[in-house]
């Protein structure tokens, strides 16, 4: 039988370079296809999809995704908050592909609930050392010469944060899905700030919300000059409610928290404010009892979204294991699996945009003979940082931290394709 | 089109395009008044700028977290169900369940007053008066063992009142305390001899039931 020489290729690849073990896997399967028994009925039966109408174009005036799909959705885990409006969600990173995250799967999470604002009823006031306070409308800002497009992932700091102390939670939804990415649509923040005219004495600036949490935080001024933007569109359209409708700020590579929605205001000050968010929450509580402040950088991290719990393998021969990487940092150089728990590694594939501060999507094609897997992903960002594995961080940084925890993942293939998450030595 | 009138035309966008340029300034917007920006600008640093005017004691504090706050943070702060303890703590920072509380960790006083005031009580925000701030402030400061049951927070003394924990933060040090995760070559071959399961989440089981892993037939 032939084989698919697409699939030659990727057994060379990937399996050819793993040594004692890949060659093993290599030899189990070959790649001749199924030969069938009994004529298959969606083919020789005409289906009612093929002889009836289907839906006419005003049928969904605005798309939805095909109800084959209802479980893509986002999930939260109720033990983690008090209350539903002042908690979290996850994006289903196992269902996704490509970079972009889609609008409605963006993770939330809201201190104060997610408000519904009238846009004609929002304002953005930049106060403070400035030479002139100035209000705007959304129809000024949309008026605003710069206009951008850019892509950026968002992390929650606490992404991972439930798997400081050992493998807790079975589904990379919920272990790593506070992240998401998506071309974002506005103006640079540094065009609002020279509209008013910062003081020689404005180091930092706040966002605020205008939401029930008032939510602030303090950002230094070269960052809000660098490439802060302020923001009202996402992914071609208008931002989602839960995502800060009608306006966000996007602090790129930054912690999401930071990450201000529904901004209705930026004071421009000399100090930093030590709001609830910079201090009580979002500090990095080390082992000697000392704790880190305004950690901002998201490190470097990656994931394996598949196989992994909630999508296990279900065939041997070829199948795709396939994940995302991200730095605060820069760019993704490069991403290395290892199937055996880290005794030996491959480079992965990386395939479409590699953008800075955005999720990088990498795959390996593998062709996998039932053996039982330990599969890890490590990413290696543009400033040479290697993704550490979650003892090496627990060395640094102990068990307390909550927040920023970056460590590799390991999945456990079992031999019948189930897989878990798993801590290994 | 006459060569006349395109070139006019290419003149009319060219001086559409430098408009926004004129004096660095773009024009849009309109300045805020006074009275707009007392409305929204109600943030308090550490060192007590953004405090309004006013005062609160430990006595009437109580009665005000009685009744605003202790639903959810406990009648003496200790916190109901998974709301956010407020007392108490001290001396846990680095056991294996540490209490990170107003007392125990919060390195200043301003954090709490300026959060009570933007969003407190929890779904009913800006409803307290600014002296019923600096009373709730007060108590909860009592609570901690920071203030005495007979003191008056204001204004004025504000900035005086220190938190015991402050000096336990330093600045983000991880280009310098992690330095070693930067590296050159990461190891590709023969890393380690072993590598066995050492934890597994379903022993945990937490996992909530919709999103489990999914098993294979």
């Amino acid at each position: 039988m032939d084989q698919d020489p697409q699939f030659q290729k990727s057994r060379r690849g990937f399996l050819g370079g793993l040594g004692a073990t890949a060659a093993g896997l290599s030899l189990a399967q070959t790649g001749s296809a199924r030969s069938a028994t009994k004529p298959d009925p969606v083919i020789t039966e005409i289906q009612d999809w093929n002889r009836y109408l289907g839906d006419g174009v005003a049928a969904n005036p605005y798309g939805k995704p095909s109800k084959f799909e209802k479980n893509v959705v986002r999930r939260d885990v109720e033990w983690l908050t008090a209350s539903r409006e002042s908690s979290v969600n996850f994006t289903p990173l196992h269902a996704l592909d490509g970079i972009i995250t889609p609008n409605g799967l963006c993770f939330e999470r809201h201190h104060g609930g997610s408000p519904e604002i009238d846009p004609s009823k929002h304002r953005l006031m930049i106060n403070g050392l400035v030479d002139k306070p100035l209000v705007f409308s959304m129809d000024d800002l949309k008026r605003f010469p710069g206009r951008v497009n850019k892509v950026f992932f968002l992390e929650c700091a606490a992404n991972g944060g439930m798997e400081w102390k050992g493998a807790q939670l079975n589904g990379c939804q919920f272990t790593h899905g506070m992240v998401h990415n998506v071309m974002y649509t506005g103006i640079p923040l540094k065009v609002l700030l020279d509209e008013a005219g910062v003081k020689t004495n404005g180091k930092w600036v706040m966002p605020e919300g205008a939401d029930s949490s008032a939510m602030t935080r303090s950002i230094p001024i070269e960052k809000a000059m660098q490439d802060c933007l302020v923001v009202w569109g996402m992914n071609g359209e208008a931002l989602r409610q839960e995502q800060g409708y009608p306006l966000r700020i996007v602090v790129p590579g930054w912690e999401g928290n930071m990450w201000v929605k529904w901004l209705r205001r930026i004071e421009v000050g000399d100090q930093p404010w030590h709001h609830r968010e910079e201090t009580s929450k979002y500090t990095d509580l080390l082992a000697d009892g000392r704790s880190r402040r305004f950690t901002w950088i998201m490190d470097a991290k990656s994931v394996v979204t598949n196989p992994s719990p909630q999508a296990p393998l279900t065939q041997k021969g070829p199948n795709v294991l396939s994940g995302l990487a991200w730095s605060g940092r820069g760019t993704i150089r490069r991403v290395d699996v290892t199937i055996d728990g880290g005794k030996n590694w491959q480079t992965a594939r990386i395939d479409g945009p590699v953008l800075p501060m955005s999720l990088t999507r990498f795959y390996v094609d593998i062709n996998w003979d039932g053996r039982e897997m330990l599969i890890q992903s490590r990413a290696m960002d543009e400033t040479g940082y290697v993704q550490p594995t979650k003892d090496e961080l627990r060395k640094v940084r102990g068990l307390n931290s909550i927040y920023h925890n970056n460590g590799i993942q390991t999945w456990l293939v079992r031999s019948n394709g189930e897989t878990e998450n798993v801590e290994i030595s | 089109m006459s060569k006349f009138r395109k070139v006019a035309g290419l003149a009319l966008f060219a001086a559409l395009i430098a408009a926004p340029a004129l004096a660095g300034k773009v024009g849009l917007g309109r300045e805020a008044l006074p009275e707009e920006i007392a409305a929204w600008d109600i943030d308090v640093r550490p060192d007590g700028a953004g405090l309004p005017p006013g005062k609160g004691s430990v006595k009437d504090g109580e009665q005000l977290y009685l009744q605003q706050c202790a639903t959810c943070h406990g009648e003496f702060g200790e916190g109901a169900g998974r709301w956010p303890v407020l007392v108490g703590g001290q001396g846990t920072l680095k056991s294996e369940g540490p209490e990170k509380t107003i007392g125990s960790f919060w390195p200043y006083a301003s954090t709490t007053f300026d959060y009570i005031k933007r969003a407190m009580p929890y779904g009913n925000a800006r409803s307290l008066s600014d002296d019923d701030v600096y009373a709730i402030t007060a108590f909860l400061l009592n609570q901690n063992g920071i203030v005495k049951d007979d003191f008056v927070l204001s204004k004025e003394n504000f900035s005086k009142v220190k938190l015991p924990n402050e000096q336990a933060f330093y600045h983000d040090d991880r280009e310098k305390a992690e330095r070693h995760f930067w590296q050159k070559d990461p190891c590709m071959k023969n890393c380690k001899a072993d590598a066995k399961v050492t934890g597994r989440a379903r022993m945990v089981d937490v996992t909530p039931e919709d999103g489990k892993s999914i098993k294979v037939e």
